[in-house]
Parts: structure tokens; sequence; C-alpha cells
């Protein structure tokens, strides 16, 4: 189920579900949240913004406790779908919600890319932005 | 026909907050057996029993446990909706009992996650490999979120929302820390102030560490049977007037509305149960794993308007001496939290409303809500109890 996500976001490629009546979801699933139908794979802009977020400052468990603090985020796609993910190059006191980012895939382990998130280049409100 | 309405009429906690005497399935036992004598039920007449397991570390499933206890049910359920099942529970074996599937139930739950675990559990992580994950947590686990981090992404859009300070946050820990100073058992019995909690390290932002929940052992038992058979027991039953819950999500990421919990759905239906409004009720015991849940279950339940918590917890009503005390055992933020704590907010209630609570009573308390959040803000399960049946 979750295969083809993973390998294609080691392409550097962000895909989303769409069913046959245009609902779109994440995470993937075997069904329609909405109607029970069958979800299609859809190619997602990349773009969103970020609807809510904390910063991380305690983890006990490797890898993250060798790099906190970091930015946790839930992002709003362009498409209207929230995906969980980090924030990175920015500083913490940039980070606000609002805020436009855009994505960039980690390779984390063989065949899989892990989407990570950046503030949009040149987006509007990327700095001076109030929160 | 008040013959077969649902009464609570024994309540057992175990040893808490520390316990390394006793693991989890004895934390069970001991509070079962402290129940059972409370109300003078003998364990043989135990026909029904829940049990929300704690989560695959121990064997305590309900099939195992009514095993273990020798336990021969007419009615079994395992329920599990986090910190959050007891309030399922009671809502379960109300029914079971109204519908005559089974005449005296047993709910029990148990917990030696400080002694077993240690203190860093609400910010232990997962790895970044998404291969060892199956389901939803797969796309959650290689970011580093950790449970507290949940809750601190909604606090960070009731912030945005609606002003929410993290002043308004620290004066819920407050008021809970003043009941702790009457608990003897609680685990931080001295006072603190809005300010010790802002100057608190910040664990995951905006929630400081003083925002947090304590992490313990502890567990605790319920008995309830029909108001007829409570009239030959030890104490006086309390009635479950109302008891209901909702799911909006369990996995953090699926949260629909991150400043709007099942609450406002199930409040109602509890509400409405119970023929009562939120200004009826005399004490709650909410689920305070962190501050922003006691925050949210506020709005959801009406005892305030949506995004007017803040202002709320200023006025004081859930101080000591005002008109709707929050916690008073000292709740999970400072006497006690093994893990899954709604048991004990339907055990405190009892307590309220069969004035037992020594000098953290609340005066004429006749009518208390226990309300259980569990998972990250997923599953809201609300009880009302009283001490008179309408
Ligand atoms: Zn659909």
């Amino acid at each position: 189920m979750s295969k083809p996500f993973w390998e294609a976001a080691s392409r550097g490629q962000l895909l989303i579900q769409r069913c046959p009546s245009g609902h779109r979801q994440f995470y993937p699933r075997a069904v329609c949240i909405v109607c029970g139908d069958d979800p299609e794979w859809e190619a997602a802009s990349g773009r969103g913004t970020v609807h809510t977020f904390t910063v991380i400052r305690q983890n006990h468990a490797r890898p993250f406790r060798d790099e906190l603090p970091y930015v946790v985020a839930m992002v709003e796609l362009e498409e209207g779908v929230r995906m969980m993910g980090n924030l990175t190059d920015c500083q913490l006191d940039e980070v606000h919600i609002g805020m436009p980012v855009e994505v960039h895939m980690i390779e984390a382990e063989p065949d899989v890319g892990v989407p990570f998130w950046r503030p949009a280049a040149g987006g509007p409100g990327t700095r001076g932005a109030t929160a | 026909m008040p013959d077969r309405v649902p009464v609570i009429v024994g309540t057992g906690l175990s040893d808490y907050p520390q316990a390394p005497h006793l693991d989890g399935v004895q934390h069970h036992a001991q509070a079962m057996q402290r129940a059972l004598a409370d109300c003078g039920v003998a364990k043989d007449e135990i026909d029904g029993y829940l049990d929300a397991g704690g989560g695959g570390m121990m064997i305590d499933d309900a099939v195992t446990m009514a095993e273990y206890f020798g336990i021969d049910h007419r009615y079994i359920d395992g329920t599990m909706t986090g910190g959050s099942s007891f309030e399922f529970h009671v809502q379960h074996a109300a029914a079971a009992i109204r519908q005559g599937l089974c005449d005296t139930v047993l709910i029990t739950y148990g917990s030696d996650q400080l002694s077993r675990m240690g203190r860093g559990l609400g910010t232990g992580g997962l790895g970044r490999g998404v291969k060892r994950f199956a389901g939803p947590q797969q796309y959650e686990a290689p970011f580093g979120n950790s449970l507290v981090g949940s809750y601190a992404m909604a606090a960070q859009r009731h912030m945005y929302e609606f002003g929410t300070t993290s002043e308004q946050l620290a004066e819920i820990a407050v008021g809970v820390r003043e009941f702790a100073g009457l608990n003897p058992r609680a685990m931080y019995r001295e006072p603190i102030t809005v300010d010790d909690v802002l100057a608190s390290r910040l664990i995951a932002d905006p929630l400081h560490k003083l925002d947090c929940c304590v992490i313990s052992d502890g567990g605790g038992a319920i008995v309830m049977t029909t108001a007829e058979r409570a009239r030959d027991l030890r104490q006086p039953p309390v009635y479950v007037l109302g008891a209901a819950g909702a799911q909006t999500h369990w996995n953090i990421s699926q949260m629909p509305d991150f400043t709007d919990t099942a609450a406002s759905r199930c409040g109602p239906v509890a509400f409405g149960q119970a023929g009562v409004t939120p200004a009826d009720i005399d004490t709650i015991q909410f689920y305070d794993s962190f501050t922003i849940t006691v925050m949210l279950l506020l709005e959801g339940l009406g005892f305030c308007a949506r995004g007017e918590g803040g202002a709320f917890v200023k006025e004081g009503h859930l101080r000591r001496g005002g008109d709707l005390p929050l916690n008073t055992d000292g709740g999970g933020l400072s006497s006690s939290h093994p893990g899954m704590r709604g048991i004990f907010l339907l055990i405190e209630s009892v307590r309220q409303l069969r004035g037992q609570a020594g000098e953290a009573q609340v005066p004429d308390c006749e009518l208390a809500l226990a309300c259980g959040s569990g998972g990250w803000l997923s599953c809201i399960g609300a009880v009302i109890l009283g001490r008179e049946h309408p």
C-alpha cells in the first residue's frame, strides 16, 4: 500500500491520493475516507503552508536526540491535505503558522525518501511575518 | 423501573505514585481487592469485566486478566481508547447492566510505567527509518515528534486562533497543584506560581515542563451494579446519569481541527442523557495530560465558548473555592499519571459525591463530570455522575 509513496519520494516526487469523485487524502489508504471508493495516486505540488508546529527540545530517542532542537510541523498542501514533516533551512524563531513552505526529499534508506520542508523560495511572508 | 439503574458502588486505588514492589498486573489486583472491600461485594459475584490493557507491554488484556482473576463473565469488553478507555467502559457497563447482560461489573487498570521505564517516556520517539513501522505510524515516525509535541501543536494553534497565552495555560497547572497539596500521596505537593510554570524549561514549544503531567505508577478499580443490589452494600451508590464517547482521529496528523476535540460531540449527548447543563456541574475531573488538554475539554464540553478557555481559567472557576473545582486529587499534572489515567477521574468523582474528599471536599457536591481524553486528543469520553437519581 505504502511502497509507491516512499519510492516516489526517493525519486523526488511527492504523492497523495485522489478518488474518482475528487476527494483527496493523506496518508494513503485502500479506501477513500469520504466515499469509500478506490483512491488513485496523484502527484502533489509540493507547496503548502504551516498549519501548526512545535519545536521539539527534548527527545531521548536516536537519532533525534542528536538533532535537538528541531521543528515538527503539520503542513497543509495546496491540494488541501495535511501531512506531518520537519522544517529545515530556517531559524527556529522564523517559523510561524501560515508560513509558505516547499518540499525537499531526504534519502532515509535505500528506495525510501522522506519529505522534509523548507521556507518556499521567494514566497511571501517567509521573513518578518507575524505569528 | 429504577431496579436496573446502573450505579458505581466500589472504588479502589493501588499504591501510587511510585510502587516498585508492584508490577502492572499486581496494580490491577490490589485495586480490585480494595474496590471489593470498599463496597462489600464478593469476587464471585462479578459477572462483567472490562479492561483496556496496558498497550501491549503486559499480559493485562481483558481475556488474560479474566483468567488471571478467575472471573466467570457473562459480559466482557476490552475497549482501548487510550486514557479515556474507562469513561467508555462506564458507558458500556451501564448499558450492559441496564440490558440485564450482567449484574455486577468490575473495571480495572494498573501500570508500573515509572518503575519499569522511568521518566523519559513522554519524550521518547521512534527511529527515522520507515520500514520498521506499519500503518499510519510510518507517516509520522520519521519526523521525531514526541507525545508532548502532539499536544504542543494543538496549543500552538489555539494561541494562533484565539490569542491564548502561556500564562493562561499555566493557571491550570497552578490550580491543580493547590489540590495536590491536600493529597498526601500526590507526587508533587509544593505550591507553584504561574511564573514557576513559565520558568520551567520548554519541552515542546509552547509547552513547558510544568504544563506536562507527571509519570507515575498506579492503578484503579471500579465496581458497578444495579441500584437494587446497591441497597445492601457498604457505600452509598453513585448514579451514572450520562455517559458518551466520540472519536475524531487516532494519529495526531489526522486531527481534523487542532482546536476542537470530540468533546464537542460527546458532551451534548452525556448532558442530554443526564438532563443537566454545564452550569449544574459541581466539580470536574478532567484528563490533564497537559494544560492544553484541560482547556480544550472545557471549551468542547461547553463550560465556556470556543476560544474563551484562556479568559475562563483566569477567572478562577477551577481553583479551590471556585464554582467548578478541577482535579481535586491533584490530577495528572501533580499527583499521578500511570499512562492511562481515566479511571482516576471516575474514582475522584465518586469520592467527591460520597462526601469523602476530606480537605479537598467540594461543598454540597451533587453532580460531577469525569472527562477522559485518550491518545492525542483523539477519543473523548464524558461521564456525568450524581449523588441522586432524578
Ligand atoms: Zn471519495
